[in-house]
């Protein structure tokens, strides 16, 4: 540089071309990702307008997508807004992101927020809604949702009494696994209370079997199945408005409730007749991976094991998971036949904008028309939403959560660890788990949660 | 554009972005510098050290203090509570199985890992195959801290003593073999801390043995033999002139390995996220602050962190210095 003043004037000048050709190649790349594509999908001769004339004609404008769903999830929702984007001529510009749940914080508090953020959780969209960016649901949303949701799931979608985000998809969490084969070879029946469920387990011990097989190993969340299973019982032996107060830190984490709940736990997870079928003694359930957790039920070493709709995932390919095949669930039965609370999850639609395009698609998203085109589209996928045609659903285990979660009975529950402070739901919840498995007992672990609680 | 990357063309962007800067302003201070050169030495050491002090400043003492001043606020860093994390730190149950894994730690690895590297390092001393046996023992220093404890998870592995179920980890297979039960391994404490810590010790073997030996060979060969002569057996040898002549060379590995015992997170994270009472003090900062979102007392973590390296660092300076001197 100090040499030959001339040639490096032009070697600067050759690498200054060259970084801004660089430049411009990069970001054009980066423009043509996010598009939907309205070429995707159906063709535009089948689809029928009719459902969307409502909307009007939104030609030329645009609506903007950012969410946590990203590949290969993201496709077939990308797919089911092509009937909308078609019809009514808006373009939908889908930004789906790992990193979600942190970035819409900010970019909300930075006032960069997209037009519609899909939410995963009730805790994060409280949050959302105090940063004073998201706008209320419009009226017809809400219409909407009252036809076709419960008021639980409204309640979730509710800040301080304002309606602003109608639920989009749903996983069921209340479900036991178990091999339809083997209750059909041992005249085994699907229980219908708690009672039945401890006679079945009961029933299998005196057969020479180990009825349950559990894993709560998951790297630094360890412990979470567990926190799913109190919950459940919560719900199950309190009642959903004592699971609402507990999870709101309204009554004690060691109260007489949660005791009874983590002790109802115990006497499946802790009773060394029960588990851990294939997997070894009580201890083994705080080694073994959830995602290894339920497939001594294919070796038929176990023959019960409680985990979420997701799990159907996790058997190996070529397993057959329905009614009639290798492995399906049945519902975690509640302590009467009458009875029915569903733990569960789901991301709700908040809207960050109220021009008229982006009502229009959150009217669309909070449709049953909408529902039934995702249905359609997607396997792994279930809506609490009324309208929603089990048979659209192409695999078993979605048409059976979705009867669960359209059951009129059904009390719907968000997952509660994922609501509490994180101090407790991602770190002493999961922590003071996996140390009860292995020994502590149920007042210890209590006590401990509840001191940990942020004052 | 510059101040949300969500795309990767974004970030890819931004990368660009910040080496052409930082291009920028290596060639504006040589620039300045190539203008001011031959007039004042002192003005030319000045440019030449501003970038070093800039971001000494920027990205280590501002950070530092920060941190320093974090760590007496709460959770949401909005209320001043004083010396409240600090208690918390020496007197909650928790938290002392969290110092004293970390003393645990701090007590073995260094001596283990030192003792072993240096004990090989005689061994294989002018022996057949010297560069291949040192190969060998050098080889997991490559490996990352992440993939060791994964190989080692494995190693640890547990199967139940059932019927068709067949142990998939050496160290049980072992004890199946001796016709031992097989254990739970990761999950008995304090045993699992230290086996967490073989891993450490399996890591820095090499490092150890590495340096020593190269000690080793620097000694003068005038001096052994002197030693041979007055006739020190291998003994002696090793307690009055190999020791004393590597002495430097050992205080160097055994803090340089005390050091970075003290800041384990990874294998601990990986092995067993923290559970069954191994947590150590970097896992713990990590999971306050990132999980519970406890700023504050992952702050004083930090800080007590911070000030259990500072006597190592300085003696290991220290002992530097003289060895140059």
């Amino acid at each position: 540089m100090f040499v030959q003043r001339g040639s490096s004037r032009s070697r600067v000048a050759l690498a200054g071309a060259l970084s801004v050709g660089l430049v411009f190649g990069l970001s054009a790349c980066g423009d043509s990702d996010d598009d939907t594509g309205a070429d995707t999908g159906a063709s535009a001769a089948a689809i029928d307008c009719s459902p969307y004339t409502a909307f009007g004609d939104l030609k030329g404008k645009t609506v903007t997508i950012y969410t946590g769903i990203v590949t290969p999830e993201d496709t077939p929702h990308k797919e089911s807004y092509v009937p909308f984007e078609k019809c009514t001529g808006v373009t939908v510009k889908y930004e789906g992101d790992k990193a979600f749940e942190t970035q819409i914080l900010v970019r909300a508090e930075a006032g960069n927020p997209p037009d519609i953020a899909y939410v995963p959780q009730p805790g994060l969209l409280q949050n959302l809604v105090k940063t004073g960016k998201a706008v209320e649901a419009p009226p017809e949303v809400a219409a909407n949702v009252d036809k076709f949701w419960g008021p639980d799931w409204k309640a979730y979608g509710t800040v301080d009494g304002k309606f602003y985000a109608a639920p989009l998809g749903a996983n069921v969490k209340s479900l036991v696994w178990y091999s339809p084969k083997e209750f059909a070879d041992k005249g085994y029946q699907i229980p219908t209370t708690l009672d039945e469920l401890k006679a079945l387990s009961d029933k299998i011990v005196a057969d020479g079997g180990k009825p349950w097989c559990a894993g709560i190993a998951s790297g630094e969340a360890t412990g979470w199945p567990v926190t799913d299973w109190m919950e459940d019982f919560m719900l199950r032996l309190s009642g959903a408005e004592a699971y609402d107060k507990w999870v709101k830190h309204e009554i004690p984490f060691n109260g007489p409730e949660a005791t009874q709940a983590l002790d109802g736990v115990g006497a499946y997870l802790k009773n060394d007749q029960y588990v851990n079928g294939g997997l070894g003694d009580i201890k083994s359930i705080a080694s073994t991976t959830f995602q290894d957790a339920g497939l001594p039920i294919l070796e038929g070493q176990c023959s019960l094991h409680r985990q979420a709709s997701f799990y159907a995932a996790n058997f190996p390919a070529g397993t057959k998971v329905a009614k009639d095949g290798d492995v399906y669930a049945f519902y975690l039965p509640g302590k009467d036949a009458t009875s029915k609370p569903v733990l569960g999850g789901g991301e709700f639609v908040l809207a960050f904008s109220d021009r008229p395009e982006v009502k229009a698609f959150q009217t669309y998203l909070s449709s049953d028309v909408w529902a039934n085109t995702k249905a359609k589209l997607s396997s792994g996928w279930v809506s609490a939403n009324k309208g929603l045609d089990p048979a659209n659903l192409t695999n078993p285990i979605d048409q059976l959560s979705a009867s669960i979660l359209q059951d009129p009975n059904a009390q719907f529950r968000f997952d509660g660890s994922d609501m509490m402070p994180g101090a407790v739901g991602a770190n002493s919840f999961w922590k003071q788990a996996t140390a009860w498995i292995i020994g502590q007992d149920t007042k210890t672990t209590l006590d401990n949660i509840e001191k940990s609680w942020p004052k | 554009m510059f101040t949300t990357a969500s795309t990767t063309s974004d970030k890819i962007l931004q990368m660009f972005a910040a080496i052409l800067l930082f291009a920028a302003a290596v060639g504006v201070i040589l620039f300045a510098a190539s203008r001011v050169a031959g007039k004042r030495d002192r003005a030319v050491a000045a440019l030449y050290l501003l970038p070093t002090v800039l971001m000494l400043g920027v990205g280590l003492l501002y950070p530092g203090v920060r941190t320093v001043y974090q760590s007496f606020f709460d959770a949401s860093l909005s209320n001043f509570i004083g010396l409240d994390n600090y208690t918390k730190i020496f007197t909650d149950a928790e938290q002392l199985t969290v110092l004293r894994n970390t003393a645990f730690w701090v007590l073995v690895t260094p001596f283990a890992a030192t003792g072993i590297g240096l004990l090989y390092a005689i061994l294989v001393d002018k022996a057949r195959l010297e560069s291949f046996a040192k190969a060998l023992i050098f080889l997991p220093m490559s490996i990352s801290f992440v993939a060791a404890s994964v190989i080692w998870k494995f190693m640890y592995e547990y199967r139940p003593d059932q019927r068709n179920v067949q142990q998939i980890g050496l160290v049980n297979q072992v004890i199946v073999w001796l016709g031992g039960e097989p254990v739970q391994l990761l999950i008995e404490s304090p045993l699992n801390t230290f086996l967490l810590i073989v891993v450490m010790i399996w890591i820095q073997a090499g490092f150890a043995m590495t340096v020593l030996a190269a000690a080793i060979k620097a000694i003068p060969d005038d001096i052994i033999e002197a030693a041979r002569l007055d006739g020190v057996g291998p003994w002696g040898m090793f307690r009055f002139v190999t020791l004393p002549a590597i002495r430097p060379a050992v205080v160097v590995v055994m803090t340089t390995i005390a050091i970075g015992t003290l800041k384990v997170f990874d294998i601990v994270q990986t092995m067993t996220g923290g559970r069954f009472d191994t947590n150590v003090i970097a896992n713990e900062f990590y999971s306050q602050s990132f999980r519970s979102n406890d700023k504050g007392l992952g702050s004083a973590l930090a800080v007590v962190l911070f000030v259990l390296v500072i006597p190592i660092v300085v003696y290991n300076i220290r002992q530097l210095r003289r060895s140059e001197a």
